[in-house]
């Protein structure tokens, strides 16, 4: 076989492998991981009996697993459930809005560097693999012109239901996601001043050779005060590009797009069944590249802290695992925060969530960007 | 077979998440049970109730107004982004790179006061 077909065996591996088996993966038990959570924090038991039914085969118990197989029977159910469409929606927009929500979520994820790189034999000569999808030199951008078009299945939704709640859910959530937009790019824009980059590989390779954005030091470059000068507006970079993020992916304390109380189930009332899943999984999957971004922005990707992979040989098997074992810890990590702030805050009035977004996040993170580029000019 | 570059596997990834959406969509209507329809159940859901009045309301207009003032900022924050990339190097050589930036951020932020004192980002009253 030749180099080409190489490459596309193993882009059709990273997708499959990254896509469709760890996201998918994680979105099903990030919904178990949230109900599970929630039942602690709320002293209840939670989703815990789904296990092998090991009577249908004769046996007199079931074996439950603390309810691990949850997801599974969730998802059989999503497909055996009646796929039901009202008469009173607009049939074509009404099938695509779901499609178009899911969509962008998952394809968001190919600029993600999910490690470093594997070098494997290959007909008598070695191959680098990159772990990454897509090695693009606009990632960030990238991921917000595709992560934006979500909106669209949002929009779509709502009108195409011809319902009164969705209708207002999908405003409202629109009207939410294009303000917060504004303080996420925004709030992007320190790390790249610092980085001079836009390529999420050479970011995440710069940390691992220099120490995270967040923990500025590595022991072989030994102490920088200009480093750490620059951490105070990272850390501010950071703080408000994860709040906008919350705000983007409609979790709370920002969901008044589906706020229960007032809107029944927002913009996607008056789905059922399959087309109901794909929005929950779009929005979940959003939630997980949304960790995998500022994973790799400001906590060093897949790279180990202190700069210790200055030590680790480059390239071998066991060190590219390695490090895809390191970013999915983190990025697990962050999806436990995401899940513990939910079941914490309360959710925001509307004209407080429109204050935040515009009066108090835009001005800190262009006060940010100018800060940042003053203390660059400094220490130049 | 063709080259795979970086582009290449985006279209590649694209289509085959597409197929994983039409599949889903698809499965369920093979496997979901189709129920018996009538006029209740086509009604659009409102708590229970029937339907009361249009079921595409009014709504405020300043959700246009936000939809205008996103797209004048958000055009700011994409003017930025090369600004940004490029400033470590060149601010060494020439400060001009960090005042030309304030200053287009300064007319911007005439324009965000005038949007704050016209009250087009209250949602209070």
């Amino acid at each position: 076989m030749d180099w080409l077909s190489f490459t596309l065996i193993t882009t059709l591996i990273k997708i499959v492998g990254l896509c469709f088996v760890a996201i998918l993966g994680l979105v099903s038990y990030t919904v178990y991981a949230e109900r599970r959570v929630s039942a602690i924090i709320q002293d209840r038991v939670g989703p815990n009996r789904v296990g092998l039914p090991l009577t249908l085969l004769g046996f007199k118990k079931d074996v439950s697993f603390l309810g691990l197989f949850q997801p599974l029977a969730d998802g059989i159910k999503f497909i055996l459930k009646e796929d039901f469409t009202p008469a009173h929606v607009k049939k074509f927009y009404f099938w695509l809005a779901p499609a178009l929500c899911l969509v962008p979520a998952l394809l968001t994820c190919a600029v993600l560097p999910f490690g470093s790189s594997i070098t494997i034999p290959w007909n008598g000569s070695e191959r680098t693999i990159p772990l990454v999808i897509a090695n693009l030199n606009v990632g960030p951008l990238f991921v917000f012109a595709i992560a934006s078009l979500g909106v669209y299945g949002i929009v779509l939704a709502g009108w195409s239901s011809n319902s009164k709640y969705p209708f207002f859910g999908s405003v409202r959530s629109t009207s939410q996601m294009i303000s917060y937009e504004i303080s996420l790019g925004l709030s992007l824009v320190p790390v790249l001043l610092v980085m001079g980059e836009l390529n999420l590989v050479t970011i995440s390779q710069q940390q691992s050779e220099h120490g995270w954005n967040l923990l500025p030091y590595s022991l072989r470059d030994g102490f920088d005060l200009n480093r750490w000068l620059l951490l105070i507006p990272l850390g501010l970079a950071f703080v408000t590009f994860v709040i906008a993020m919350f705000a983007e992916t409609n979790r709370l304390p920002f969901d008044l797009p589906e706020c229960e109380t007032e809107l029944v189930g927002g913009y996607h009332t008056e789905y059922s069944s399959m087309k109901f899943a794909l929005f929950f999984m779009g929005e979940y999957a959003a939630m997980i590249v949304g960790s995998g971004i500022t994973v790799t922005l400001f906590l060093g990707g897949w790279s180990l802290p202190l700069g210790l992979d200055n030590y680790l040989p480059k390239g071998t098997v066991w060190v590219g695992l390695l490090h895809t074992a390191v970013f999915f810890s983190k990025l697990i990590a962050f999806l436990i925060f995401f899940i513990w702030v939910r079941w914490t805050l309360p959710r925001f009035r509307y004209d407080q969530l429109m204050r935040l977004g515009w009066i108090w996040m835009f001005e800190i993170c262009l006060a940010n960007v100018l800060l940042t580029a003053g203390i660059l000019w400094y220490i130049s | 077979m063709a080259e795979i570059d970086n582009y290449h596997a985006v279209l590649l990834q694209l289509l085959l998440v597409i197929g994983l959406a039409a599949t889903m969509l698809g499965l369920s209507v093979l496997v979901g049970r189709a129920g018996r329809r009538n006029a209740i159940k086509d009604s659009a859901y409102e708590c229970g109730m029937l339907p009361i009045g249009d079921s595409q309301p009014r709504f405020s207009v300043k959700f246009y107004l936000v939809a205008m003032l996103f797209v004048l900022f958000d055009i700011e924050v994409v003017f930025m982004y090369p600004w940004a990339v490029v400033f470590r190097d060149l601010v060494a050589q020439n400060a001009m790179v960090f005042w030309g930036m304030l200053s287009f951020v300064g007319i911007l932020t005439v324009a965000y006061v005038y949007a704050l004192k016209k009250g087009a980002l209250r949602w209070d009253n």
